[in-house]
């Protein structure tokens, strides 16, 4: 069986963010990047997959040069190869145009799966596999928490609101995008960051056609959300001081004690 | 000539999803802005809900209707809403950020060439002009949005984002039945359900102290759990918290957990995306600690403080149980 999993890099999730000159985005000079978190657990499904099946997981990733570090992660955690597409800026052409280059890149590879993360946590546009799925002409099914292929067929289970589920039966091929929390991630074994060295990471540059399917959407501007409410900042960098206010606060002011 | 809006109604066996009736409130807002008139889409032939969403003020109700509509499934229903689109012409389509959306209405959005502007928070229609206001970096920014190129637009809105109560009702909208084609059905739904009766309903606690990734360990939920013990309260989690089984998913809190109101909401190292933020929005005291000043739980907090919850706690559960005693 052989399994692509898209996977995304995006800043840091502790990171201070900035809005960049052009308040367009952000600024990325002193930011440092990590795997965008469903991503990690899709490909987390796709080890235990090739585990049970047996099989390839191939790992693809499109963006500029510093996404490498995701793609050798991946690696080093059992990936077996991976597509790195390369491009500057291509981060930002909007959810079509994305699920196209990426769609384009692993067509010929003719995968039995295609795993991707639900929800990138940059964009968080929430779409892009469902998108490439089309494009590929795959059947689907979105924030997927279960995976059984015990028997002959696929069952996945799905998540839906308030703590409700839903077993869809699939047909295969198909692509699956993953929700956190489907498994325990595992750590990279230093085994497996040595074998790492020697597998395969082909560059490649994004369809043409793909790169210029054009946005349909442009920011105009990034800004820092409005507050909804005055909030009492309480202790004024004194953590302790802050801690005994608040106390005085809820008991006094709000009556909640 | 593209013209007017279309507002997608999700229901599923005959019950509406509330959230379809905040689309119905956009679409109108919309509508009145951009001198457009809104007509809703029911998929499915359900006569019930097609009154139901004909009571709003509305050009028409569209049903559409085939066999294969009766039970959600991704390609039926992109199917179906294609053909719906195509026929209409629309300049906008406009849907509730729900999981069941999220599920299809990029399949259909594709068909068109485009994805959609999705999960939107705010919207502001100047003349032709609109912007659409989405969430980034887990809520950590927002970002105006504009669409291009040809119509129509396909928009998804996040719950909350407009109120239900404020969709303008009307003299009955007529309802008109649309035939459509279905094409091949490749997933087979089973009947959804709930995990095992959940164990704790925290729906009526009164004071609840919930903690996200910024407790680093589980051996550190001791520390939190003294503080609810200090407080009469039950301890909660965000997602991540539960993904990595520290405390039962029973205890989650947010659009795919619990939704909660309590008369006390702490929250210790929890950033603030907005599938938490759904979850407990409108608790009457909302009290934040976070080192980062940005963290966007300290939008909706009514006391903050900024700085490590390590310290905070402890003082904190000290000087509660001093007031209490
Ligand atoms: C479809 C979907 C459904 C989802 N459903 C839910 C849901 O039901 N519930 C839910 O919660 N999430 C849900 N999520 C996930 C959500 O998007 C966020 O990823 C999640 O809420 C983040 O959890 P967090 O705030 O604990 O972690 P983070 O975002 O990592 O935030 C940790 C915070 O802790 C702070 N911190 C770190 N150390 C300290 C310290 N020592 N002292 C004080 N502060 C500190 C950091 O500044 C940061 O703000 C869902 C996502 C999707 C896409
Ligand atoms: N640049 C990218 N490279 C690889 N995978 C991506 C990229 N952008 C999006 N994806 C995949 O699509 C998923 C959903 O992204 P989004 O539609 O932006 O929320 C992510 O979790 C990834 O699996």
């Amino acid at each position: 069986m052989k399994i692509v999993v898209l996977m995304k890099q995006v800043p840091n999730r502790d990171a201070i963010l900035r809005v960049n000159r052009e308040e367009k985005w952000i600024e990325e000079g002193d930011l440092s990047f990590e795997v965008s978190e469903s991503d990690g657990y899709a490909l987390e499904e796709a080890l235990r997959l090739k585990e049970k099946k047996g099989g390839e997981v191939v790992v693809c990733s499109l963006g500029p040069q510093r996404v490498k570090s995701v793609i050798k992660d991946a690696l080093a955690r059992g990936a077996d190869r991976a597509i790195h597409i390369l491009g500057d800026n291509l981060e930002h052409v909007g959810p079509f145009a994305t699920a196209k280059i990426l769609a384009e890149a692993i067509r010929e590879e003719q995968a039995d799966l295609v795993l991707t993360g639900l929800q990138s946590d940059d964009y968080g546009y929430g779409q892009t596999g469902v998108i490439a799925a089309e494009l590929l002409g795959l059947p689907h099914a979105t924030i997927v928490i279960e995976v059984d292929y015990s028997g002959e067929q696929l069952r996945v289970k799905r998540e839906l609101e308030s703590g409700w589920y839903q077993w869809y039966t699939m047909r295969t091929p198909c692509l699956l995008t993953i929700q956190s929390g489907i498994s325990q991630i595992r750590y990279a074994t230093l085994k497996g960051i040595m074998a790492a060295k020697k597998k395969e990471i082909r560059e490649v540059q994004p369809a043409a056609d793909a790169a210029a399917a054009g946005e349909f959407q442009t920011v105009t501007r990034i800004y820092l959300p409005l507050k909804q409410k005055q909030t009492q900042f309480l202790g004024d960098g004194d953590a302790k001081r802050g801690a005994a206010q608040l106390a005085e606060k809820l008991r006094n002011e709000a009556r909640v004690i | 000539m593209p013209n007017g809006i279309l507002v997608f109604i999700e229901h599923r066996q005959g019950a509406i999803n509330k959230t379809s009736f905040e689309a119905v409130a956009a679409a109108q807002a919309l509508g009145a802005g951009a001198g457009q008139d809104v007509s809703a889409v029911v998929l499915g032939a359900d006569a019930g809900v097609a009154r139901e969403v004909a009571a709003y003020k509305l050009a028409r109700v569209i049903s559409a209707e085939n066999p294969k509509l009766a039970d959600y499934t991704s390609d039926a229903y992109a199917d179906a809403m294609e053909r719906v689109v195509r026929a209409r012409d629309p300049q906008y389509v406009l849907l509730p950020h729900t999981y069941l959306v999220r599920d299809y209405a990029p399949k259909l959005a594709a068909r068109f060439g485009k994805g959609l502007v999705s999960d939107c928070i705010r919207m502001k229609a100047e003349g032709p002009m609109v912007t659409f206001t989405r969430r980034l970096f887990l809520g950590k920014m927002d970002a105006d949005v504009v669409a291009k190129g040809e119509p129509p637009v396909f928009a998804t809105f996040q719950s909350g984002a407009y109120r239900a109560d404020q969709a303008e009702r009307g003299e009955g909208a007529q309802v008109e039945s649309l035939p459509v084609e279905v094409g091949e059905v490749r997933m087979q739904p089973e009947a959804p359900f709930q995990e095992v009766k959940q164990a704790v309903d925290l729906s009526k606690a009164d004071v609840i102290v919930a903690i996200g990734r910024g407790i680093k360990s589980q051996e550190n939920i001791a520390l939190a759990q003294k503080l609810a013990d200090a407080l009469g309260g039950d301890i909660a989690a965000s997602r991540p918290i539960c993904d990595a089984g520290w405390l039962p998913i029973d205890r989650q809190i947010g659009s795919s957990g619990q939704t909660v109101a309590p008369k006390l909401y702490v929250a210790l190292g929890i950033s603030g995306a907005i599938q938490h933020l759904v979850g407990m929005k409108n608790s009457s005291t909302i009290v934040a600690v976070n080192k980062d000043p940005e963290a966007p739980i300290f939008d909706i907090a009514d006391y903050g403080i900024v700085g490590d919850l390590f310290e905070v706690v402890p003082v904190l559960t000290e000087e509660i149980k001093k007031l209490k005693s």
